[in-house]
């Protein structure tokens, strides 16, 4: 299958190793991939603030710059979230514009499901984390209307396995919340330290989260705090369990 | 409102207040948490869901028929109606009833309207005393207190607060035991309800078929209130009719298990008019106080289905910023996301810095998932946003901010020289790949407790261009 990537802002400038390892998994199995290099940012920070021509303006450039591919894949629950569920709503009924909104919405996928559903992949064997080690789930808020909270644990347990261990909380929001974290960041202190006080209650020292916002967030919080859990992307999973090489980045 | 006068400032103090934290969060973890099961012994909840939104979307669209079907069953059963469109003339309207009824003594039952309007203010200037008869209110009362959330008012008090203000206010000897403070309640309370002479409730819905007045309630205070006073007066919101006897049962089915996963209210009070000639029991004058105070303006423009809200509190249980803060930090009379959206849009009881409100989200979404009738609470924030973005009078340095950023992103090239130039500063402050002071660029992230990671050298653009992946 022909997918076009959606890496993100985020996940370009922060995780390139998470769309090294979309890249890798997607084509073990058996995709071809294009990264169009024009692409930039999904409109979110502008539409979740109100400013609804310029995350208008954003999504058009998107829906152009993806019209020849098959289907789009995107690491990020949040940009995925953004233009499959509020990108159409933009543009008014009937109009071309909003058509081809629809059409980028209709082919648009996050990772996790192109990968189980759109691909039907299976996993020989889970990854393979270190002995003993106990994996947890992060649920991030806008997965909220693409998968719900199960599905996200049940392909977690298919990726790792037995190592998977509840996470108390996990759907509660981690307090990024993009502007939010920094606007009101005694409150998201607040919240991320909920999140890290269930992350530590779960035993977990890895934790699975398929967003980049989150993870910057909670990723800060448990450095911060010295704290030697890991989080990874379920992409990155994949690619360790199937052996498929990664390049190094620092 | 009491306090300091942002919403900042006040969720600054609630952060700060080891106790209220601990009460709110513990409480509004257990409440979700038996929501959920509650919920999960519906054969379809989703499907449940879908009908009470469209039977509160029905009663919206044809507000004016139900409301004159609604007056005219109430005149039949010789309810007498008085309409307030502002707080001012409910709050008058109430004190002109006791007065024609020489009531000096009043009797109340929770009700959040009567918050909204600050009427017991209202009676208290008129000379008439009033007692909040839920346990909940009669606590925050005797402190001098105001409701934290919209079911469990006295959710930040924890039971050593509430034996203290027993013992304070009352003169009650100091027990942390829950079943000890109900026994001094009741005592309490007793006395004042056999020399009330005036009920005054709320209304959780008005069936416009009938007249009835449909009352939630748990504490056995309710049906106090309304037998014994000979003069009951039902404040009501403009929003609160549903069409039929049927409409209200789908409607309490899920008000039951959203608010306190009940499958239904321990007293469920269906009052349809004054004591009639072969009754009783019950009321000889019941009166009706059917108030709009900001919510017609609604019902024509983008905020509507926030009028659909039953006041179930399970949007404020399942908030992480509600559960991190508190209710008395929004300021209003309602907290938590429902309380973001009405607190700009009703006339009263919005408290001050309403502007700040629909700011202060993540837009997690955990608030609609749960909402009986599915009000989509982060859509109208947005939208709330967006109102305040194109007056341009709100918030401009965020909005300029990202209104560059946007501008940057409209083109490869802007994009990669921002992220060139942010690589390159964030990498300049840190150590072992993370940035942990606070540089003017970071401070919003580092002040609170995290690190920023420096971006790798190479974005994945970058590898992708160089062949590497």
């Amino acid at each position: 299958m022909q997918v076009g990537l959606f890496i993100t802002c985020l996940t370009d400038t922060f995780y390139p190793r998470v769309g090294a390892a979309v890249v890798a998994v997607l084509r073990h199995f058996g995709c071809t991939v294009r990264f169009p290099p024009e692409q930039t940012c999904c409109g979110q920070p502008a539409y979740n603030n109100g400013l609804t021509d310029e995350a208008r303006i954003l999504i058009e450039r998107l829906a152009d710059i993806f019209e020849p591919d098959e289907r789009v894949v995107c690491p990020s629950a949040s940009c995925t979230a953004m233009v499959k569920r509020h990108g159409p709503g933009l543009f008014a009924p009937g109009g071309e514009a909003r058509r081809r909104a629809e059409t980028l919405a209709g082919k648009i996928f996050d990772f996790n499901t192109f990968l189980f559903d759109v691909l039907g992949a299976e996993l020989d064997s889970p990854a393979a984390l270190r002995p003993g080690a106990q994996a947890t789930l992060h649920y991030p808020c806008h997965c909220r209307g693409l998968i719900t909270a199960a599905t996200a644990t049940d392909r977690a347990r298919g990726v790792v396995g037995e190592a998977l261990v509840p996470l108390e909380r996990a759907d509660q929001c981690c307090g990024f919340g993009g502007a939010f974290a920094m606007e009101f960041q005694e409150i998201s202190d607040a919240m991320l330290a909920d999140k890290l006080a269930c992350l530590e209650e779960s035993g977990a020292d890895l934790l699975i989260c398929d967003e980049s916002g989150c993870r910057m967030n909670i990723e800060g919080g448990l450095h911060r705090r010295g704290r030697p859990v890991r989080v990874a992307h379920t992409a990155e999973l994949v690619a360790e369990a199937l052996d498929l090489p990664l390049p190094e980045v620092s | 409102m009491n306090g300091p006068e942002t919403f900042r400032a006040r969720a600054r103090a609630a952060l700060a207040d080891g106790r209220l934290r601990r009460a709110v969060l513990e409480a509004t973890i257990e409440r979700e948490r038996k929501r959920r099961t509650a919920c999960a012994e519906l054969p379809d909840a989703e499907a449940l869901r879908e009908l009470a939104r469209r039977i509160r979307d029905h009663t919206l669209d044809h507000l004016d028929g139900y409301l004159a079907s609604l007056i005219d069953s109430f005149r039949r059963l010789g309810v007498q109606v008085h309409l307030a469109s502002t707080a001012e003339e409910a709050n008058a309207a109430v004190v002109e009833i006791a007065r024609q009824h020489d009531c000096r003594r009043a009797v109340k039952s929770k009700s959040m309207l009567s918050e909204e309007l600050e009427l017991n203010e209202a009676l208290g200037e008129a000379a008439i005393d009033v007692t909040e008869t839920d346990l909940g209110e009669f606590l925050l009362q005797l402190d001098d207190d105001r409701p934290s959330h919209l079911t469990c008012p006295a959710v930040h008090k924890d039971v050593a607060s509430c034996a203290d203000t027993f013992r304070r206010k009352l003169g009650a000897p100091y027990a942390e035991d829950p079943e000890a403070l109900v026994r001094i309640a009741r005592a309490t309370m007793r006395d004042v309800f056999r020399r009330a002479d005036l009920a005054i409730t709320g209304a959780n819905f008005a069936i416009a078929e009938s007249g009835t007045i449909v009352l939630v309630m748990n504490e056995g205070n309710g049906r106090f209130c309304v037998l014994k006073p000979k003069v009951h007066v039902a404040l009501m919101g403009i929003e609160k009719i549903v069409p039929t006897l049927k409409d209200a049962a789908v409607l309490l089915k899920l008000l039951g298990k959203s608010a306190t996963a009940q499958r239904l209210s321990v007293e469920t009070h269906f009052l349809t008019g004054p004591k009639q000639n072969d009754e009783r029991d019950g009321p000889e004058h019941m009166h009706v106080v059917i108030v709009d105070s900001g919510r017609s303006a609604m019902l024509g423009g983008t905020y509507r289905e926030a009028l659909r809200c039953i006041r179930c509190g399970a949007c404020l249980n399942v908030c992480p910023v509600y559960r991190s803060i508190g209710g008395h930090a929004y300021g209003g009379v309602y907290p938590g996301p429902i309380g973001k959206l009405l607190s700009g849009l009703l006339e009263a009881g919005s408290g001050g810095d309403a502007a700040t409100l629909p700011h202060a989200s993540s837009l997690c979404g955990a608030c609609l998932e749960v909402c009986p009738v599915q009000i989509d609470i982060p859509d109208l924030l947005i939208s709330m946003r967006a109102d305040q973005a194109s007056r341009r009078d709100h918030r401009p340095k965020k909005t300029r901010l990202i209104r560059a950023a946007m501008l940057a992103m409209r083109s490869e090239g802007r994009y990669r020289l921002a992220q060139r130039l942010l690589r390159f500063a964030l990498r300049l402050r840190a150590e072992d790949g993370w940035v942990r002071g606070s540089p003017t660029l970071t401070a919003g992230w580092t002040k609170a407790q995290r690190d920023l990671p420096a971006a790798p050298a190479k974005s994945f653009r970058d590898l992708w261009r160089e062949d590497r992946i």
